[in-house]
Formats: structure tokens, sequence, C-alpha cells
């Protein structure tokens, strides 16, 4: 089993959850998540007093899935949250142990 | 028969109760006007909710650690300022002149105050009115200030300064420009609604506070940002509405003059919030939220002292300047000197209440308020000076005051809390409790929840008792 941890751009949750349903992931765990990367910050002013903000919103979406999906995943979610602009995200391929359905006791593929 | 009955005793019941207050209060006291008195009450009333939206205003602009802290100052200040009031303070304010400089404890415990009007302050509403909203202005002036050591000061520290400070430089201050026989009222000056009393008071003393307190943790190296703007609008906008009870309600009737200082401290605000906004969008590129709020505040504060005195021109420009100025002073003035008077007490009340008081000076027109007196635009020079000197004498004793209040607390309890509790924010260090508890990782202690064991075979007992 393969976790998949993307950080995405905030508006594109739902193109990534569209297509990751079509391909049969019904499964996920959704995080508001604050970040810096290439992309430059914004400048906010209160009161006359400057603040840069570097860090910015983005969504962080995980998934565990099979071994044999992994390509063909990683490649539904760069296409559903590219833009072609800094900040589109990034993706994380983690292996993962093992995984445990709590009401059943199931394990591994059949848990996921 | 009995419908029938109901209908004919009913609408006389209703009209006997219509008529007899009326005639009780004619064959009482003559003097007092239904008008005025229902007028000054309302307006009471209007000031007071200025203390839970000046703790919205300050509230928002926290971080989200130290929100309950600002609200509950606030609300705890409008219940020790009421108790104190009664007791001693309404007296040592408005009581018989001691000197000139503050009133006896004659009227302690609100001896004397009764439902009949004392003329010397206002003949047509009874005394406990004008005593009442009196007390609003003192509750919000000691409010005023916690934007100043917002973040930082620890609650028994600031149960004492609030208590100190409403009692040794409000009440006297108070005394000096409104109460009968005070020097600054026998002097001339003129403040309306509290100009000098209340915003450079607390505006002043504000400054110091900060400057004693010292800056707080990360103050200039991390950003410490407003938590929740949406709240402070809503805090300014029952500012505005309730200011007008502030100062229309100054007239102490429901009169021409009430109308008018409605009018310019509505239009005082308006003017200040597009000045602000126009300063802040053309020194920073962005036109903001919290500016627009800040100006419109700024205003009110500036309005104030004239509110009686000035007319819609005047309104006009006394607002476009304290937009200005205000602006310039947090954002320029503070960066300069470098000190954290955190929600700028000083740079709103205190610079804003100083224009206004002299600006008084310049603006005031007997055409708008015979009992009042002209200023230098209207041909007398004389009465700026006369304003000067009340600003001066107020800056005076309210930073002299305010340093020794807060200099022989720091002898008996610390002012400050330690840097562990500043970190953690005010509101589970000092209060115990959490604004936003979305997120919480814990159980209920079993020894203050231990009932619930004892309650729960109960409970099933009773809806087995239901079912069958």
């Amino acid at each position: 089993m393969t976790k998949i941890e993307s950080v995405l751009r905030p508006g594109k949750l739902e193109d990534v959850k569209n297509e990751l349903g079509k391909f049969g992931i019904k499964g996920m765990t959704v995080t508001q998540v604050i970040g810096c990367g290439l992309q430059k910050g914004h400048t906010e002013v209160y009161r006359g007093a400057e603040y840069n903000i570097n860090l910015i919103p983005k969504i962080k979406v995980e998934i565990v899935i099979k071994d044999e999906d992994v390509e063909k995943v990683v490649s539904l979610i760069s296409k559903a949250a590219r833009t072609g602009q800094t900040g589109d995200g990034k993706i994380f391929i983690y292996p993962v142990a093992d995984a445990i359905r709590i009401r059943t006791g199931e394990k591994g593929n059949d848990a996921i | 028969m009995k419908k029938s009955l109901m209908r004919s005793v009913f609408p006389l019941a209703i009209m006997f109760l219509l008529i007899t207050p009326g005639l009780a209060g004619a064959s009482q006291e003559s003097a007092i006007d239904t008008g005025d008195t229902a007028f000054v009450m309302i307006s009471a009333a209007l000031v007071l909710i200025m203390t839970p939206g000046l703790a919205l205003f300050y509230g928002g602009m926290v971080r989200r650690k130290n929100v309950l802290s600002i609200l509950m100052q606030c609300f705890i200040i409008m219940c020790l300022v009421s108790v104190q009031w009664v007791l001693f303070g309404y007296s040592f304010a408005f009581g018989p002149d001691l000197g000139h400089i503050i009133g006896s404890l004659k009227w302690a415990g609100l001896s004397g105050v009764g439902q009949s009007p004392f003329p010397d302050y206002s003949a047509t509403i009874p005394h406990q009115v004008f005593m009442l909203f009196q007390l609003m202005f003192a509750i919000i002036t000691v409010g005023l200030i916690i934007g100043s050591f917002a973040e930082r000061m620890r609650f028994p520290a600031f149960l004492i300064f609030a208590f100190l400070w409403t009692t040794i430089v409000y009440d006297p201050l108070a005394h000096w420009v409104w109460g009968v026989g005070g020097w600054l009222r026998n002097l001339g000056a003129l403040d309306f609604a509290g100009g000098t009393v209340v915003h450079i008071s607390s505006g002043v003393s504000g400054l110091i506070a900060a400057l004693i307190l010292g800056r707080r943790k990360g103050y200039g190296s991390e950003s410490i940002l407003p938590h929740c703007l949406p709240m402070t609008v809503l805090g300014a906008a029952l500012l505005w509405f309730g200011w007008f009870g502030f100062n229309a309600g100054s007239a102490l009737a429901a009169n021409g003059l009430a109308a008018s200082a409605f009018m310019v401290t509505n239009t005082a605000a308006a003017m200040a919030a597009l000045s602000w906004v126009f300063a802040e969008w053309l020194h920073h590129g962005k036109p903001t939220m919290l500016g627009a709020v800040s100006g419109g505040v700024a205003g009110l504060v500036a309005i104030t002292p004239g509110s009686g005195f000035v007319g819609p021109m005047s309104a006009l420009a006394i607002g476009l300047v304290a937009g200005i100025i205000c602006y310039l002073a947090v954002s320029v003035l503070k960066t300069r000197f470098g000190y954290d008077d955190s929600l700028d007490v000083f740079g709103v009340h205190g610079v804003g209440g100083t224009w206004g008081a002299l600006a008084t000076g310049l603006f005031a027109s007997t055409a708008v308020n015979p009992a009042g007196a002209n200023g230098l635009f209207f041909g007398n020079p004389g009465q700026l000076l006369i304003q000067l000197a009340s600003v001066v004498a107020t800056w005076v004793f309210a930073a002299v005051l305010t340093t020794v209040i807060l200099k022989a607390i720091s002898l008996v309890t610390s002012l400050r809390v330690s840097a562990d509790d500043e970190e953690q924010g005010l509101d589970l260090s000092q209060h115990g409790e959490d604004s936003f508890a979305d997120l919480v990782i814990g159980a209920p202690s079993m020894s203050s929840f231990s009932f619930i064991e004892d309650r729960a075979p109960v409970l099933k007992e009773s809806s087995a008792g239901i079912q069958h």
C-alpha cells in the first residue's frame, strides 16, 4: 500500500476529488494547511503597519491506495490540480506498513 | 357573560392605568419634563451599550488567545464602576464642591440624589437620571484604557488599577469640568460630552500604561494581527450608534441642541472615516476596513467636546483633520517612538481628543449654543487659550496620577503576566477559558463531575418509567 499526500491550491480540491471518485477512490482525509514554497506571499496592512505574509493557505489531501495504482493516481491528481503557475503544490509518496478497518478488523488492501 | 364583562372592564382598566401615572407625576413634581426624561434615560442606555461595543471593537483586534480577557475586562468595568459610582464615585464627581477640585462625600450612597431634579445640573429630569447618564461615561472611560495594555496585564492588577483610576483620576476630572464649582468649568472651558474628561484622560493614561507595562512579547518581531476584523466592525457600529446617546444626550433635554449634536456627531464620524481611508490608501496603497472603522471612531472622539457648540461645516473640518492626524499618530508616531499601545488608545483617543478640545476653541459658535462661547474663528481667540489650558491640565493630571497608581500597584503585586502566561494567552492563563474551543483535547475531571455516576441510574429508571 502507498500513501499519496498532495498539497494543492484550495480551489482545485473539487476537481481532484472528482477525478479520484471516477477512478473509484472514495475515501480521503482533507486538511486546511498553510505553507510556503516558490510562490511569493502578500502584504497586509493594519493601521499603517505592514506585515509580509509568506505562508499561504493550501489544502492537503491524504489517500492510501494499492501499490499498482500509484502511477495512474499521481497522473490523475497532477492533471486535475495543474494550472501551470507557481503555487500548484506538491505530491509526496510514502510506503504504508499496514492498514486496519477498525469496525471489522480487516487488514491490508481490504481495509482501504 | 364572562366574555362581555371582560370586554367592558378591560378597556376601563387600561385607561385607568394610563391616566394614573400622569396624575401622580403631575402632583409630585411639576418640573420634570417627560420627554426630556425619556430621552436622557434612553441616551444613558445607548452610552452603556458602547462598552460592550468597545469590547467587540477591541476584542476583534487582539489574537484569538486573548479575546475573552478583553471582553471580561470591559464587562467587569461595567459592574465595578456601577458599584463605585453609587457608593461614592458620583459624589466625588458631582457632589457639593470642595476647593474647586473634587466633590464632597455628602451624596455618598446616593444620599439626597432622588427622583426630583437637581436644577444646577438638569432642571427637567430626575436627579437619578442625570446620575445614571454620567455613570455610563465613567464606565466607558476606564474601558477605553484597556486597549493600551491589552494582551499582557494580570487580571488582579487590572481590577485594582480600574478601581483606583476611576476614583482618583476620573472622578476629580469630571468634577473640574462638569461639577458645580469645578475650576475648569469656572474658567469657561467648553467640553460638551467629554473630550478632555473621557478621551484625553483615557488616551494619555493609556500611553503611560503602555510605557510602564512594556511591549508585548514578540512586538516588532512576530506578526501580531487582529484575529477577527468583522467583530471589530460590529463593535465600531455599536460605538457609533451609542455615541448618539453620548453626544446628543449631553444636551440633557430632547431639544434643538440635542438635534444639532446628533447631526454634527454623524457628520464628523463620516468625514473622519473617509479621510482616514484616503490617507491610508495614499500611504500604503489599499483602503482598509480597519482603517474605515478606526477613522469613524477618531471622528466621534474629535467631535465629542464640540458637539454642542459647533455647526455642520465645522464638524466636517473637525472630522477631516481627525481622520488624518489620528492615522498619522498610529502609523508614524507609534512606529517612530516604538511604544506598544496595543490597540491605539493614545493614537485615537489621546490625539483625537486633544484635537477635538482645541478645535472647540476654534469652531465654537454661540449661534449653535447661546450657553457656550465663540471660538477663534468666530472672533474670540481667548477661548482657544482656555481650551489649551484644559488640555494641558488634563494631560498632566492623567499622566502623573496614572504613573503613581501603576507604580504603587507594582509594589504590591506584579502588573504583567509571566512570559509563559503571555505565550499561552490571557484567556487560559487568567480566566481558564477558551473563546473558540473547536478542538479541545481533554475530558471532565472526575472530581468535579462525580455526580454524573450517582445520577446515571436514576436517569435510567425514570426513562424506564416513561416507557411503561
